[in-house]
């Protein structure tokens, strides 16, 4: 630490028995960033109650929410520190293959140890491909992201023996999570275990995002040059993001394993990684609930389109990709705008909006 | 052993020939267009109409290809590309998919989604023996017909005016605009020269690489590590990455068949975390 | 006394083109110091020297005589060199607070705290204060950076690499680009720096840098031409020759 430098005469002179006012608006405007907005708090009761009031749909709440989460651990490379990829689904498989090896050959058979486990694989994976993308530019990222994907897939095509190949991971018996609630038929277990997870996981990365590495994230995906000049190391706090999201991608995958009992090459496969950032730009990136947001829209679409025209459903994925980027981003992800603008009125969640006021 | 090399300089130029006007959209505009293999699906089937269903010779098929693809890229070019040049690479990269999604769904939609073939005239099928090693007729027409193409563009971007205004527009846009090229009209020019050229070597392909409605996703991969791995700076580059990635993935799958893409994609990461401008770009790594 | 910031034959070549040639320059303790030249003598090439932007071709760059010749920027500053650019290089979404913020969390090696949130250090929160009012920055404290007014966005330049407490702080072209009326707050708040931090200012206005310099080292084609006191400098007739003759004919005191 460095001693030489005394500290500007300014903050001697006003370093008060009382906080300041500056100071104390100074925390507030910090201390808003964190607060919850009643958006937030609608959205998770909204979650919530469909346990009871849609106990018919829960085998597709199910998926949303685990393409929410899985496009919510995109978010937190792609929205936060500003890497893009096209290999996600990487992790997604090493989570998914991960977990239904576990079960399928009675390692671990409690599912949310196995979902850890699954987990701690993905990070691992994660954190030695996230030296690969520290460098280069945005599309040394995407083909080195790509080519990763590729080649994961391709060795678990390969070894048949242990992933079952091109026809997937079968005979997987799940046993009850916690050793008291069994998976049944109609989904219901699924459903509540995988929101559990997901709420957790949200809540950790929101509390991620808001602290000051959050912060440090946002600084180095903004402009690096700048982010270097005021000491950030970017290339620890990429490859600790990259991990992270990387165990959220396979929790993601072996959740989709525990709750359908089944995983095959299609966990890996390119369609998935380019699924789920349609599914984050759906919603936007950058701000956590635009996986979520997204998934739903994406999944009641899918839904909707494939009972119009059954095989086509790739021609309307690629018809909204086009779509989206033709009309901007900003303005689509932006399409919620106005409801967290009724929110942010009721109670600032991303404070500060109003701090620059004298 | 002479015959997988062959058999790999075959593929090898084919590939080169796939990949040649990606590489100059990547280098002019720094536009990163996954669509490209969309181009040699649409020429594929092109000929495969004008041969199979017309019956017309199979040269009017190739003629027809690059005719289809070149009119389609310009379209395209004119009324969607253009909107997205100014965009991030991520934009570029989700609209590009989006294309390949919807060329997959209608292809299939239109043209049904097994492999199918070309007829190739009697005169190209079966093998000739040269110095005691056997070769097909067709891949040697390969090797004639995209060692032309090549020469030709080399001639074309060196000799004429059209390839000094190219070059320079790549080195640098803003000179170039400077001198009064214009520039978007060169770019449409070339996008659609590259699109018709993917789409002749998609029609000529079509024998080695299959045609059916997934064949944007499934050579996307090969199209771009000849291009990274060529670098954009130059015409040699990708021609060199081309030709070495045909004839290891040759190689490679007749001596290790085990090991399948995987020798592919490890080069292809390794070159890009090494050599981040291209194994041939000029002046190298920095 | 050893120099706080010092050079030994600093190189860097661009292909051919020499940018920096046999650069050997001293930054005294707490110096009030002036790089000047025409452009294209090679200043900023320098600044991204010492900053660690670019790496020299050949030479050294000593730090109170340590040589941080190859250490990557972030590291430069945390061992005390802190710099602003002659174009905003500011994060255009967040606010002077936030930027502040990071900054001085990184200084105080708690910019990796993930689970903490921001704002609840009470000496971060006083010393954000702190510099806004020394900045004129606290009525703007809660605007996104990029909705700031330029002068303000070149006050929170200086501002964040202040906030790094650095022993040499250099400022390329602090008041470039600044209108008229708003560039005495940048001009004050240069002046009002603290003696023990020693600032190494490039600028073109003459009338700043013989107000501000106690020393002044003028570049020309990336070599040392003449470096010593402000009269010293001014007078030189070789001096007014190839740099104060083309632009500023004898305005100089």
């Amino acid at each position: 630490m460095k001693t030489d430098a005394t500290p500007p005469a300014a903050m001697s002179e006003s370093a008060p028995i009382l906080p300041a006012p500056l100071d104390t608006a100074i925390a507030a405007q910090l201390a808003a960033r964190g607060r919850w907005s009643p958006f937030e708090i609608l959205f998770w009761l909204g979650a919530v109650s469909t346990i009871w009031l849609l106990p018919d749909h829960h085998l597709i709440l199910t998926e949303i929410v685990i393409w929410g989460l899985f496009a919510l651990s995109l978010d937190l490379i792609l929205g936060y520190a500003g890497i893009v990829s096209l290999g996600h689904a990487a992790f997604f498989g090493v989570g998914a293959y991960t977990a239904g090896l576990l079960a399928r050959h009675a390692l671990i058979g409690e599912p949310v140890v196995a979902l850890l486990v699954a987990g701690l694989a993905g990070g691992a994976f994660g954190f030695l491909t996230s030296f690969l993308v520290l460098r280069g530019t945005d599309l040394t990222r995407l083909m080195v992201t790509l080519g990763v994907a590729l080649l994961l897939r391709e060795v678990a095509n390969r070894m048949a023996w242990l992933t079952g190949g091109a026809d997937g991971l079968q005979g997987i018996t799940m046993q009850p999570v916690l050793g008291l609630f069994r998976f049944d038929l109609y989904g219901h277990t699924a459903y509540v275990y995988s929101l559990v997870v997901l709420f957790v996981l949200f809540l950790l990365a929101r509390r991620i995002v808001g602290s000051p590495f959050g912060l440090s994230l946002l600084a180095i995906k903004g402009n690096p040059l700048r982010a270097g000049a005021i000491g950030i190391g970017a290339g620890p706090r990429i490859v600790a993001v990259y991990t992270l999201a990387a165990v959220y991608a396979a929790i993601a995958g072996a959740l989709l394993t525990q709750t359908t009992a089944f995983t095959s090459l299609e966990s890996l496969s390119f369609d998935r990684s380019a699924d789920v950032l349609l599914v984050l730009i759906i919603g936007g990136t950058g701000h956590l609930y635009g996986g979520l947001i997204g998934a739903v829209v994406f999944r009641f679409a899918q839904d909707w389109l494939s009972a119009a025209t059954p095989q086509y459903w790739q021609f309307w994925i690629g018809l909204i990709l086009v779509v989206i980027v033709l009309v901007g981003r900003d303005r689509i992800g932006g399409w919620l705008a106005p409801l967290r603008r009724a929110g942010d009125r009721l109670v600032p969640w991303r404070g500060g909006r109003d701090g620059g006021r004298p | 052993m002479l015959t997988i090399l062959f058999d790999g300089i075959a593929y090898g130029m084919l590939l080169f020939v796939l990949a040649a006007g990606l590489a100059v959209t990547l280098g002019l505009m720094n536009f990163v267009n996954l669509a490209h293999g969309a181009f040699a699906m649409a020429g594929g089937y092109a000929a495969l109409v004008l041969v199979n269903r017309l019956g017309l010779p199979f040269v009017v098929g190739l003629v027809g290809a690059f005719v289809f693809a070149a009119a389609l890229g310009a379209l395209l070019e004119r009324t969607l590309y253009v909107h997205v040049y100014a965009k991030s690479h991520l934009d570029q990269v989700l609209f590009t998919i989006g294309l390949v999604f919807m060329a997959v769904a209608t292809v299939d939609y239109t043209m049904g989604s097994s492999q199918q073939f070309i007829a190739i005239p009697p005169a190209l099928q079966g093998q000739v023996t040269v110095l005691g090693v056997g070769m097909s007729k067709y891949r040697l027409m390969i090797i004639a017909v995209c060692g032309l193409i090549t020469l030709l563009l080399q001639l074309g971007l060196t000799r004429t005016r059209f390839g000094s205004r190219l070059r320079a527009a790549v080195d640098d846009q803003r000179v170039a605009r400077g001198l009064g090229i214009n520039v978007g009209a060169v770019f449409g020019f070339t996008f659609a020269f590259g699109s018709g050229l993917a789409g002749l070597g998609g029609a000529l392909g079509a024998e080695i690489l299959g045609l059916d409605p997934i064949f944007p996703l499934k050579y996307m991969i090969y199209v771009l590590i000849v291009v990274t791995v060529g670098g954009t700076s130059s015409i040699t580059g990708p021609f060199l990455a081309a030709l070495l990635l045909g004839i290891a993935d040759v190689a490679g799958k007749y001596y290790v068949p085990q090991l399948g893409a995987f020798v592919i994609y490890t080069i292809m990461i390794v070159v890009l975390i090494l050599r981040p401008h291209g194994l041939f770009a000029r002046g190298g790594a920095r | 006394m050893i120099p706080v910031l010092e050079t030994r034959n600093l190189e860097k070549h661009f292909g051919g083109i020499v940018a920096s040639s046999q650069v050997s320059l001293s930054v005294a303790r707490g110096a009030r110091h002036a790089l000047i030249g025409p452009n294209g003598a090679g200043k900023t090439t320098l600044v991204n020297m010492l900053t660690g932007v670019l790496a020299p071709s050949s030479g050294e760059i000593r730090l109170d005589g340590e040589d941080i010749t190859r250490l990557p920027p972030h590291r430069r500053v945390r061992r005390g060199i802190a710099r602003t650019f002659q174009i905003n290089q500011l994060f255009a979404d967040l606010n002077p607070v936030e930027a502040l913020g990071l900054a001085i969390s990184e200084r105080l090696g708690t910019g990796t705290h993930w689970w903490r949130r921001p704002g609840s250090r009470p000496e971060v929160v006083a010393e954000i204060a702190a510099l806004l009012d020394r900045f004129g920055l606290a009525d703007v404290r809660g605007v996104r950076t990029a909705a700031l007014p330029y002068g303000k966005q070149r006050l929170l330049e200086i501002a964040l690499a202040f906030a790094c407490r650095p022993r040499v702080l250099l400022l390329d072209e602090p008041a470039a680009g600044v209108p008229e009326a708003e560039r005495h707050e940048i001009l004050a708040a240069v002046a009002g720096l603290p003696a023990d931090v020693a600032v190494l200012l490039i600028e073109h206005d003459m009338d700043i840098v013989f107000t501000f310099a106690d020393r002044i080292t003028v570049l020309v084609n990336g070599q040392i031409f003449v470096d010593g006191p402000p009269d010293a400098v001014a007078r030189d007739p070789r001096v007014k020759a190839v740099y104060l003759g083309e632009s500023r004919d004898g305005r100089a005191p």
